[in-house]
């Protein structure tokens, strides 16, 4: 038992402890930050090797995603619905669960929207026509969602490939119907009727700023908190981390199981809803922007915490509106930025590596 | 590692027929656990050695030394008399220990001859023939079939072990482990493999069998050593095993196992008397199938303030029993009342607040989760309960201060409340189980092996916390496989056999004896 002779007992060092604290956030950075360097360092040298100026490629990139205005709202305003996919993959990961149907769920929620919202305008004012279009995305996303939750609860059998399977089979449904049931009939191209730009999610203050941006904020928030400082996100935590020790305890694992299904694809649903009625207003045939699969290394690289997710998906939106331009005007491609994340990825691995090896070692 | 220093004395008495392998003195510890305790054990060639134990009494340890896989801390190993220290597996290989786990570690996707070339040389082509040829050679020997061409996962686990042992003899091993051999087989698959046990002794192989099945032991073991919390209690040897019935050498190695044998007798003194109140826990035909093994007409009364221990060789319905009584696993029939009210179909939580407790024997794997802090790791079972929590959010204040009382308390050591419980030692974690389930409005607290595993100071300190808990005037249930511990703190003991009851023994006088014949008696046939 040499441990217990070392280890002081509890409260004997308050001061040891917010000094141990404080080096302990210290290194947290190190791990988070140091990986970002390395990767766009990294990065650089590959832009080199392509033949470009890696210096004007991040200089085009932070110019045009930050320091123009009309790029800057952009990045801003494509935030909202990956904060959203962010806050789906939270509640999942945190739970223990793989929900990585999120693009199915996103995209159909996003084709339902589309083809009620423009019909339903007439009737309902606008701010209950949006509100309507909020719970469509967000039921569309849960339902999609429903059939791998009762075989995960029931059965056992991993929601890994039967979100997966149910992602493809939603994509596909979804452009069939956008070619076939919701076509609109106003126009030759295979796309949803449009909704106009006045009924759409209103705008943030003078900008071109959606107001989905400020959605996706609060449901990560939410999430966040309701995670970490409640008693609902305690038994998730729970059921997540020891499955076993959930029913010693005596939660039931099935009904959490269902209701963070039903969770995780409202939010990613309600995606969708935000990207179509603040962002694109129609849905066109063969789109899929498939934006969970993109969120999922982001919200690892934050360790599943809502603030860090926030930051990550503000350098990924911009990273990608920069790309976009960058990829017309200097002729990188545009997926340069996901070579980036997947650098980044295999850096904080590394970087996890590293410190455990070092943590280690200092025990010894 | 070092050899050891002196001489042990029995290597002076040479016998006839000296041992092929032995460990001299062996100690091995893991952090807040001793898993084996200066064990000396002398394997014999042409001998089956049936090593015996329960679950967690150290002989997964012992065969990890031997192959190689863990180096003990203290004592060693000899081969032919030489200390020798075997570093590694390939290294215990070479000198002729061969080890068959429990697992098979074929490669099912290969073929029989393929998985023997595997520690060939990279950059020759295995000689496939000689291999096969090898193979029938051997195999016909020992009169067994194997097909060398046959791929591994077409074969049944008898018959893959049989293709484990023929490689192991292949490779050289004059001492053969087979590790829980039986365990994976079915009946008559376990009977053939007894046979081949023969067959290989015939030959002047040493063979160590480990296994916790007590007639396996009596029915193929030429020497049976039994191991108990870490440390060889007894051995039997060959003429005694011969001269003996087999009802009386079972007897013999129950009493070993379980200590009945143990000459302090006056234990019964030990315990200062307490006044029983009210029935608090009645159990009657209470019955159960959804466990492994099923539970049968379990009748049991426990009053306020009496310890009821529950005795029985490890995997005989203890479990199952103790989570029916949890309301983790349901009933099929049978009522239980506590304090006169019938629980029936109610959940964990409304028995917990009814004053029912569990502190489950499996620490890591269901009590506690052990990436959580140890402060939220005490109220794992009350998640939501004010006033930790209001309306559903946490108030960290509240179950900071229930942390530090908690951690006061039940004096245990960890550098903070927030330090993740997976970092405390076995026995620190067994303080945050108990301070979870024996606060509050405990009125029935169901103990599972509380002591297993534990090293002798936290072992003192639960057993007390447990006649503290009786004297407090709750109710106890003590499962335990440890006799000793039994006789120590409890009031009345039953006897658990194959999910039934045996009997029920008031312990005092004699009470040793009781359970040694109810134990005994319901391992016949």
């Amino acid at each position: 038992m040499t441990d217990e002779q070392t280890i002081p007992a509890a409260g004997a060092g308050g001061r040891a402890a917010a000094n141990a604290g404080l080096q302990a956030s210290l290194r947290v950075l190190a791990v988070s930050v140091g990986p970002l360097v390395a990767a766009l360092v990294l990065g650089g040298l590959l832009l080199l090797a392509m033949g470009f100026n890696p210096f004007s490629y991040y200089g085009y990139v932070i110019q045009r995603a930050l320091f123009s205005p009309s790029g800057f709202e952009a990045t801003l305003t494509r935030m909202g619905p990956l904060l959203l996919i962010a806050a789906s993959l939270i509640v999942a990961f945190r739970a223990g669960l793989w929900n990585l149907g999120g693009d199915g769920q996103y995209l159909l929620a996003a084709v339902f929207v589309a083809a009620t919202v423009p019909l339903t305008l007439g009737v309902l004012p606008v701010w209950a026509n949006l509100l309507l279009g909020l719970l469509i995305g967000a039921a569309v996303g849960a339902l999609w969602s429903l059939l791998p939750a009762l075989l995960k609860a029931w059965q056992g059998i991993n929601e890994i490939i039967t979100t997966l399977m149910m992602s493809f089979l939603g994509v596909s449904l979804a452009n069939v119907l956008v070619k076939l049931a919701f076509l609109d009939p106003g126009t030759t191209t295979p796309q949803t009727r449009t909704l106009p730009v006045e009924a759409r999610l209103p705008r943030l203050f003078d900008s071109s700023v959606s107001s989905g941006l400020l959605i996706g904020l609060a449901a990560v928030i939410v999430v966040h908190l309701v995670m970490t400082r409640t008693a609902f996100g305690m038994r998730l935590r729970l059921v997540g981390a020891n499955p076993r020790a959930a029913v010693h305890a005596g939660l039931s694992v099935p009904a959490l199981t269902i209701a963070v299904f039903a969770i995780s694809a409202a939010l990613a649903g309600l995606s969708g809803a935000v990207d179509i009625l603040g962002t694109h207003g129609n849905v066109r045939a063969d789109w899929n922007p498939a934006y969970s699969l993109t969120v999922v290394p982001l919200v690892f690289l934050a360790r599943l915490n809502g603030f860090g997710s926030i930051a990550y998906v503000f350098l990924f939106s911009a990273l990608t509106i920069g790309g976009e331009s960058a990829a017309r005007r200097i002729g990188v491609p545009s997926f340069f930025s996901l070579v980036i994340v997947a650098i980044l990825l295999i850096m904080l691995g590394l970087a996890e590596y590293l410190d455990k090896r070092h943590q280690e070692r200092a025990r010894r | 590692m070092q050899a050891p220093s002196q001489a042990p004395a029995a290597s002076t008495t040479a016998p006839p027929g000296a041992p092929v392998v032995a460990l001299r003195g062996v100690t091995k510890r893991f952090p807040g656990v001793v898993a084996n305790d200066n064990v000396t054990i002398e394997i014999h060639a042409g001998e089956v050695h049936v090593l015996l134990g329960e679950n967690g009494a150290g002989k997964s340890t012992l065969v990890g030394m031997l192959s190689g896989l863990q180096q003990p801390d203290e004592g060693g190993i000899e081969v032919d008399g030489r200390p020798t220290l075997v570093g590694s597996p390939r290294q215990a290989l070479s000198i002729g220990i061969g080890t068959v786990f429990q697992h098979s570690m074929l490669v099912p996707s290969l073929s029989v001859i393929d998985n023997f070339a595997l520690g060939g040389a990279w950059w020759k082509t295995p000689d496939r023939k000689g291999i096969a040829a090898a193979i029938r050679e051997t195999a016909g020997r020992l009169g067994l079939r194997v097909d060398p061409h046959a791929l591994v996962s077409s074969l049944s686990l008898g018959e893959r072990q049989q293709v484990e042992i023929l490689r192991a003899l292949m490779r050289g091993s004059r001492c053969l482990i087979l590790d829980e051999a039986t365990a994976m087989l079915t009946p008559h698959e376990a009977v053939a493999l007894g046979e081949l046990m023969r067959r290989l002794v015939a030959q002047g192989i040493a063979v160590i069998f480990i296994t916790h099945k007590l007639n396996e032991a009596v029915a193929y073991g030429d020497r049976i050593s039994v191991l108990r919390l870490g440390r060889n209690v007894g051995e039997i040897a060959p003429e005694t095993l011969r001269a003996s019935s087999d009802a009386e050498n079972t007897e013999t190695i129950i009493s070993l196992m379980f200590g009945t044998a143990a000459g302090e007798g006056a234990v019964g003194g030990a315990r200062a008397a307490r006044s029983h109140g009210d029935v608090v826990l009645e159990v009657a035909g209470l019955c159960s199938d959804a466990g492994r093994v099923p539970v049968r007409d379990i009748d049991l009364t426990v009053r306020s303030g009496e310890i009821l221990g529950v005795a029985g060789i490890d995997g005989n319905g203890q479990k199952e029993l103790a989570e029916v009584l949890a309301g983790q696993m349901p009933r099929s029939s049978g009522s239980i009342r506590l304090m006169g009210q019938e629980l029936g179909d109610a959940t964990v939580g409304q028995r917990r607040a009814g004053g029912l407790r569990y502190v489950t024997d499996d620490r890591l794997g269901e009590g506690t989760v052990g990436t959580f802090p140890v402060a939220t790791n005490f109220l794992l079972k009350d998640i939501g309960a004010a006033p930790y929590w209001r309306r559903g959010i946490e108030r960290p204040e509240e179950i900071r201060r229930q942390a530090e009382t908690h951690v006061r308390d039940f004096d245990i050591r960890t550098p903070g409340t927030q330090t993740p419980v997976g970092k405390l030692s076995g026995g620190n974690i067994q303080k945050v189980l108990l301070a979870r389930e024996m606060t509050g409005s405990a009125e029935v607290v169901i103990f599972a092996k509380p002591t297993y595993g534990l090293d002798v100071n936290n072992i003192r300190a639960t057993r007390k916390r447990i006649v503290e808990a009786a004297d407090a005037g709750k109710a106890v249930v003590l499962i335990s496989t440890d006799l000793d511990e039994l006789l120590e703190l409890s009031d009345r003991i039953a006897v658990i056999d194959r999910g039934r009851i045996r009997g029920t023994v008031v312990n005092g006088e004699g009470a040793r004896d009781a359970i040694g014949r109810l134990m005994s008696a319901g391992d016949e046939q």
